[in-house]
C-alpha cells in the first residue's frame, strides 16, 4: 500500500493548486505577541445583542433542536423576504427564492458551482475578499480580477468591466460595500455596470453582506435594477450587521430557477443551516433594528476618526463609505504591503492587513479595520505615526533586510 | 447648532467623558471649534453638571457602605415636596435623591463608611425631620451595573488578531 510519503501528490490538483491564505504569516506572528492593537479583524467587535443571544436560549429550552427545511424555516425566509423588499425594493418568494445557508461564504460557493462550467470566467473587481478566487477555481471557473484604483474610490467602471469581457465570461462577482477597500456604488454607477452585464448575458453574484454598514447615501442593490433581477443572486447574511459572525447565518435569494438547484447542493452537503442560528437571525431581524442602528452610527463616528488620522500622520486614505475597513496607501513609505505590515507589526505592535493579499491591485495599500474601540484606534494611529517617523528616518533597514 | 449634534456630543461624553474635542470633531465630521463652543453652550445650560467616572469600589482597597432608602413623608402646603426634598439633599451622605410615585415618596441612595454611619444618619437626621413619617433602609449588598455599564463584565475581546 502507499505510505503516507506521496499522500500529497494522490490529493486533488485542484485544492493542492490553490495558494495558503496570504493573511497565514501575520495570523501567526500576531498570535505570538502580546499587546497587540489589532486592526486586522474582519468582524464587528461588538457582541450579539443580548435580545438575540436570549432567543436563542429561549428556543433551546424549547426544544427547537432539529433539522429545519433545506430552505430554512419558513418564518425566517418570510422575514428575509420582507428584509429585502424594505431595504432593497427586491421581491422574492419566501417559498422557494430565499435559501438560507451556513455564512454568506456558503451562499457564494453555491452560485459559483450552481453557474459555472469547467473553464467560465468569473469576473470581479480587485482588490477583492480573499474567498473569491479561491470559490471559483473550486468551482471549475478561472477567475479573472479587474482592478479598480483609489483615484476612482474603487469602485468598477464599465469601462474597466466591458474590457475584461471575453467569450468565457459568464459570471461578475460583485461586493458592495467592499472588502477591503470600503468602496461603494451608487445607483448611477451600478446601472453602467448593469448595461454592460445585459448586454453581455452575464449572471451577477452580488455579495452584500455590509450593506447595512453605508454610511453616505443608501445601500442599492443591482438586484434592484430594470432586467437584473433575473440573472442576479443576492448574497447577504447576519454576520455584520447584527454582530453574529460566529451564528454562520447567511441567505440567498435569487430566481426560483437558479435557487433551485443552489438547494441540491446545499442539501447533499449541509443539508440546512443550525436551526439555533437561525432562530437567533429571526429575532436579530424582527427587533434588532435599535441595536443595528446604534452599531452603525459608531462604525461611522469611528471612520471619520481613523480617516482623519492616517491623513494626518502622512497617509493618504480615501474616504471609504461602507463596510467597516479603511484602505490608507504606505506607497509614500516605500515598503511593500507585506514588509510595511511585518514591521509594523514587530516594531509598533498594531496588526493591519496587507493589501497585496486581497490581489494585485491591493499592493501598496494596507487593510485596517476600524471595528474596535476608539481607544485602540487613537493608541494604534499614534503607535502608527512613531512608527512612521522611524521609517522615514531609516531606522529599519537592517530589518527590512530580513522581511 | 443641531440638536442632533449636541446630542451626538452629548452620547460621547456620557460614553467617555474623557474625549477630547478635536477627536470628537473628527468623528462627527464638524470643526473642533464647533465642539468646543457646543460644549460650552451645555455647561453653561446645566444640561452638562459634571464629568464623571464609573468606579467599582469593591475592587479598590476603600470600604464603603450604600443604602437605598424609601422615606414617607407629609407634603406641605404651598411647596409640596420641594422643600422637604432641599432640606434632605442638602446632606453630603445623599448621593441622589428622586420623587416617586406608588408606596413611598423619595427614594435616596445614601453612602458612608461603615453601616453605623448610615444607622445614625437615618435616625439622627433624616427621621427627625418634621413631615417624615417613615424611612425603610436596604443596604446594598453587591452593585452589579451602574449606569449601563456591567461592573463583572466578562465579554472580553474573543476575535482573533487578524481575520480575512
Amino acid at each position: 500500500m502507499n505510505g503516507r510519503s506521496n499522500l500529497y501528490d494522490r490529493l486533488s490538483p485542484v485544492v493542492r493548486s490553490l495558494p495558503p491564505s496570504g493573511i497565514r504569516k501575520f495570523f501567526d506572528l500576531a498570535n505570538q505577541m502580546e499587546d497587540v492593537i489589532s486592526l486586522g479583524v474582519g468582524e464587528p467587535d461588538f457582541v450579539t445583542p443580548w435580545h438575540v443571544r436570549e432567543a436563542c436560549f429561549y428556543s433551546l429550552e424549547k426544544g427547537f433542536t432539529t433539522y429545519t427545511s433545506n430552505y430554512g424555516l419558513p418564518q425566517l425566509r418570510e422575514e428575509i423576504a420582507n428584509y429585502l423588499a424594505e431595504t432593497c425594493q427586491i421581491t422574492y418568494d419566501p417559498k422557494d427564492e430565499i435559501l438560507v445557508t451556513v455564512g454568506a461564504s456558503e451562499a457564494i460557493d453555491l452560485a459559483l458551482r450552481t453557474i459555472l462550467c469547467p473553464g467560465d470566467e468569473v469576473l470581479f473587481p480587485e482588490p477583492a475578499y480573499v474567498s473569491y478566487q479561491p470559490c471559483a477555481t473550486l468551482a471549475g471557473g478561472i477567475s479573472v480580477g479587474i482592478q479598480t484604483y483609489a483615484e476612482d474610490d474603487f469602485k468598477l467602471t464599465p469601462a474597466a468591466l466591458e474590457r475584461a469581457i471575453t467569450p468565457r465570461s459568464k459570471v461578475l462577482l460583485l461586493c458592495f460595500p467592499n472588502n477591503p477597500t470600503g468602496a461603494t456604488m451608487s445607483r448611477e454607477d451600478l446601472q453602467g455596470i448593469a448595461d454592460v452585464a445585459i448586454r453581455h448575458d452575464l449572471f451577477v453574484i452580488s455579495d452584500e453582506i455590509y450593506s447595512e454598514l453605508t454610511y453616505d447615501g443608501s445601500h442599492v442593490s443591482i438586484a434592484s435594477l430594470p432586467g437584473m433581477l433575473e440573472r442576479t443572486v443576492v448574497v447577504n447574511g447576519m454576520s455584520k450587521a447584527f454582530a453574529m459572525t460566529g451564528w454562520r447565518i447567511g441567505y440567498a435569494a435569487a430566481p426560483r430557477e437558479i435557487l433551485s438547484m443552489m438547494v441540491k447542493i446545499h442539501q447533499y452537503t449541509i443539508l440546512c443551516a443550525p436551526i439555533m442560528g437561525q432562530m437567533a437571525a429571526l429575532e436579530a431581524l424582527r427587533n434588532g433594528k435599535q441595536h443595528k442602528d446604534e452599531m452603525v452610527k459608531r462604525y461611522d463616528q469611528r471612520r471619520r476618526l481613523i480617516v482623519n488620522g492616517f491623513r494626518e500622520i502622512g497617509l493618504s486614505c480615501h474616504e471609504p463609505k461602507g463596510a467597516f475597513y479603511a484602505f490608507p496607501s504606505i506607497q509614500n513609505t516605500g515598503l511593500s504591503s507585506e514588509q510595511f505590515a511585518e514591521l509594523l507589526l514587530m516594531e509598533a505592535k498594531v496588526a493591519v492587513v496587507p493589501g497585496n493579499v486581497f490581489g494585485k491591485g491591493g499592493d501598496g495599500f494596507v487593510r485596517c479595520s476600524y471595528a474596535t474601540s476608539l481607544d485602540q484606534i487613537t493608541q494604534a494611529l499614534e503607535r502608527m505615526q512613531r512608527f512612521l517617523e522611524k521609517v522615514k528616518q531609516g531606522d529599519f533597514v537592517e530589518q527590512l533586510a530580513s522581511v | 447648532m443641531s440638536t442632533q449634534l449636541r446630542h451626538d456630543i452629548l452620547q460621547l461624553l456620557h460614553e467617555n467623558s474623557k474625549l477630547q474635542p478635536d477627536t470628537i470633531a473628527d468623528m462627527l465630521n464638524v470643526s473642533k471649534e464647533t465642539v468646543e463652543k457646543a460644549i460650552a453652550q451645555l455647561e453653561r445650560e446645566h444640561v452638562i453638571l459634571r464629568y464623571s467616572t464609573i468606579i467599582n469600589w469593591d475592587k479598590v482597597d476603600h470600604q464603603r457602605v450604600t443604602a437605598m432608602i424609601d422615606v414617607k413623608v407629609t407634603p406641605q402646603r404651598e411647596v409640596g415636596y420641594d422643600a422637604l426634598a432641599e432640606r434632605i439633599y442638602r446632606f453630603p451622605e445623599v448621593k441622589s435623591l428622586t420623587l416617586m410615585s406608588g408606596a413611598y415618596d423619595f427614594s435616596l441612595v445614601v453612602e458612608g463608611y461603615s453601616v453605623k454611619d448610615i444607622g445614625l444618619f437615618v435616625s439622627e437626621k433624616l427621621s427627625t425631620i418634621e413631615h417624615v413619617q417613615s424611612t425603610t433602609t436596604h443596604f446594598i449588598l453587591k452593585q452589579y451595573k451602574e449606569d449601563g455599564v456591567i461592573f463583572e463584565d466578562r465579554e472580553e475581546d474573543q476575535r482573533l488578531v487578524i481575520t480575512p
